[in-house]
């Protein structure tokens, strides 16, 4: 490169000569270089700019073609990035303490046609109705030959019948895969099990949800995929649960009873290990409701959860171990039991005279209704309101079935004295058979409160104190005196010494005005073995009458107690409980295995 | 010298090119086996569910009662009761099996020999 000279000796001196100043052509000609390198770094860097404002149009451009190629796909799921499993993403399983399976899924398939694609409707609809007799041939082609587009012909199918399907050869017939809900154990706790149904339908899938029982109240979990499949462990025991069915259908039968139920509780957890109620029913073909008549007749009334009943002198041990707790009264404090008792214009009887006075204990052990309102009256309504509540008794139970809510306790309109007497003796005051039970098992486990629940868990917080630990043991004696010299004989189970107490209620009229008397609820309830009880029960049965001897006989002693007794024989050896000498444990031997 | 560096950052681009294409394909194969495999697991899974609802469904209550009463002339099987249950006391002991004598010792003659009076 030529650079131009500052100072030009020709021009220097030619200036000179004309008496100019030589430093106006250096200061002239070092302008112009300044210019000059000015323009060309301009010109470099508008050359760098061009260049970097390309890649950055490039990437730009790039990204945005990626954006808009994302954007205009179908949504694909990425594979890499395989967080959980993505296989287990049906309905989990339920299973009994053992895990046993109570509830699972089957893969099946929905049929279903879309008549623009058909071949041959008519011999379409002839071959259907050949699979499927339910059908109506004439309904069935004339919407394959109307403006139908698309149209469900049956929401489950087996693999034969798909097969046979298949076999017809249109292309209009289709199958959608579905998920379907069986309880192989068919009828066996089909109420807490409840039921399940289709709910938002698909043709590649639908999802399944639960319509009743623990299906509908853990519907959200079971349908969890971030439990990955894990079932859901319920308390029951499978083999248990089935005996007592099993028992109490034969004592239904036997006692001509409208309905029967009964539960077998944990007496330290609260856990059921069994709950029937019958006349039950097939989950895997849920009835409908009734529409007309009493929703109790229905076999999906769950008479253990959702009945209230006025359970009759069950309660009355309830009254004796208030009193006992509040230091009124002790099991020998001798009660005025003289008859009829008046109270205004109400009279309180007895089923027996029992003469003037009888002792706490006899008065559970007789059940006389006149010895517990007495004892009801010394502590009052505000306090029997008070105790009845800790134990439970006010509330609806908080078992865990979506039908808990609705045994929700009748109580009276007002607690008068007189409602604190029949209360003492169990008419008055409605609840369900699993509030007996859960009462009876805060006696059993010494005094603290029981909820009952249908979930297998290791560890327990325990229940905050109703009584105490004598109240609850005085309690117990007293129960385990009714089964051994009492109204409960009958229940007198060798080896498990039972305990318990017999309610007969007469059964109030649905329309008001009176009870019947000819129709009672018979309910035995009581834990084994009485000393240091494991197991806490409740027999029910609704309208039983005994007719071996030569008069009808209602009473639970003759009904509820017996098939109770059968309960625990059966029941017993299957939980483990070896049948016990009493009085005469053998000394030195320990138990090794059983 | 420059070439020298030219050239080599050159192959060095096309090695490391060569290595993400490899990389690229044995990471979708890597992928898809990955796919097969969960529909593999997937099968055993509804295989396996299939399995354990049959095995339920073939040991529940009622068929198992049944067939208990069914074969009760072979089997005798009751449901399990409390006198099924017995006390250990109630369990002889096996009879002591002695072991056949192959010595025979004559005992009138054992102290014959001994010059200690037998106690």
């Amino acid at each position: 490169m030529i650079r131009r000279p500052l100072r030009p000796l020709a021009r220097i001196l030619k200036a000179r000569d004309r008496g100019e100043n030589p430093d106006a052509i250096e200061r002239e000609n070092l302008r112009l270089r300044h210019e000059e390198n000015r323009d060309r770094a301009r010109s470099r860097a508008e050359g760098r700019l061009l260049v970097l404002g390309g890649c950055f149009f490039l990437a730009f451009g790039a990204i945005g073609l990626k954006m808009g190629g994302m954007a205009g796909a179908p949504a694909e799921e990425p594979r890499a990035s395989a967080s959980g499993n993505p296989i287990i993403a049906q309905r989990a399983d339920i299973t009994d303490r053992k895990g046993r399976i109570l509830a699972t899924n089957l893969d099946t398939y929905a049929l279903y046609a879309q008549p623009p694609q058909m071949v041959d409707p008519v011999r379409s609809a002839a071959e259907l109705v050949r699979i499927f007799p339910e059908l109506d041939e004439q309904e069935l082609l004339e919407d394959f030959t109307g403006p139908r587009k698309f149209m469900w012909i049956r929401k489950q199918i087996s693999p034969e019948q798909r097969q046979a399907v298949h076999d017809i050869g249109d292309p209009g017939l289709l199958f959608g895969p579905r998920e379907m809900r069986i309880y192989p154990n068919g009828p066996v706790a089909a109420h807490i099990l409840g039921g399940a149904s289709y709910g938002r339908e698909g043709v590649s899938s639908a999802e399944v949800i639960g319509v009743a029982g623990v299906e509908r109240r853990f519907d959200a979990y079971l349908r969890d995929p971030a439990n990955e499949g894990a079932p859901l462990r319920l308390s029951l025991d499978l083999t248990v649960q089935s005996a007592v069915e099993e028992v109490l259908l034969g004592g239904m039968n036997l006692l001509n009873a409208r309905g029967a139920a009964a539960v077998l509780m944990e007496a330290k957890t609260g856990e059921i290990v069994a709950m029937a109620s019958l006349p039950d029913f097939d989950p895997n073909n849920r009835p409908r409701p009734l529409t007309k008549g009493s929703p109790a007749d229905s076999p999906l009334f769950n008479r253990m959860v959702q009945g209230v009943y006025e359970l009759g002198s069950v309660f009355k041990i309830f009254a004796v171990a208030q009193g006992l707790e509040m230091g009124l009264i002790q099991p020998s404090t001798m009660i005025d039991t003289k008859g009829p008792m008046t109270w205004g214009r109400f009279r309180i009887r007895d089923f027996h005279d029992y003469g003037p006075q009888l002792s706490a204990t006899d008065v559970i052990v007789e059940s006389s209704n006149i010895g517990t309102s007495r004892i009801a009256l010394m502590f009052g309504a505000e306090k029997q309101r008070e105790f009845l509540g800790e134990l439970g008794m006010l509330e609806p139970t908080a078992v865990e079935m979506i039908e808990a809510p609705t045994g929700k306790p009748l109580l009276p309109a007002q607690w008068s004295e007189i409602s604190t007497m029949t209360i003492s003796y169990g008419h008055g005051l409605s609840v369900t058979p699993l509030h007996l039970a859960a009462g009876y098992a805060t006696l059993a486990n010494g005094g603290l409160k029981v909820t009952p629940t249908l979930l297998h868990k290791a560890n327990r917080a325990p229940g905050e104190r109703v009584v105490s630990e004598q109240t609850a043991a005085a309690t117990r004696a007293m129960l385990r005196a009714v089964v051994s010299r009492g109204t409960a004989s009958l229940g007198d189970v060798e080896g498990y010494e039972v305990g318990g107490k017999t309610g007969t209620a007469d059964k109030p009229k649905e329309n008001g005005g009176g009870y019947y008397k000819d129709k009672v609820i018979s309910t035995f309830a009581g834990m084994f073995p009485a000393t240091d009880p494991k197991y806490v029960f409740v027999v029910t049965f609704d309208e039983p009458v005994e007719t071996t001897g030569s008069i009808p006989r209602r009473t639970a002693g003759w009904t509820a107690v017996p098939v109770a007794a059968e309960m625990i024989r059966r029941t017993a050896p299957l939980l483990g409980l070896r049948p016990q000498v009493e009085g005469a444990p053998y000394e030195g031997i320990s138990l090794a295995a059983n | 010298m420059r070439g020298v560096i030219y050239v080599l950052s050159a192959l060095a681009v096309v090695a490391l090119g060569f290595w993400a294409y490899q990389e690229n394909y044995s990471t979708q194969q890597s992928l898809r086996e990955v796919r097969q495999l969960y529909a593999r697991i997937g099968a055993a899974h509804a295989r396996l569910g299939m399995l354990n609802a049959e095995w339920a469904y073939l040991n529940r209550p009622d068929r198992l009662r049944d067939l208990a009463d069914l074969n009760f002339d072979r089997l005798g099987l009751l449901p399990l009761r409390p006198e099924a249950f017995g006390q250990i006391e109630q369990v002889g002991f096996p009879p002591e099996m002695l072991p056949p004598i192959m010595n025979p010792v004559e005992v009138s003659s054992a102290f014959m020999n001994t010059d200690e009076e037998p106690l």
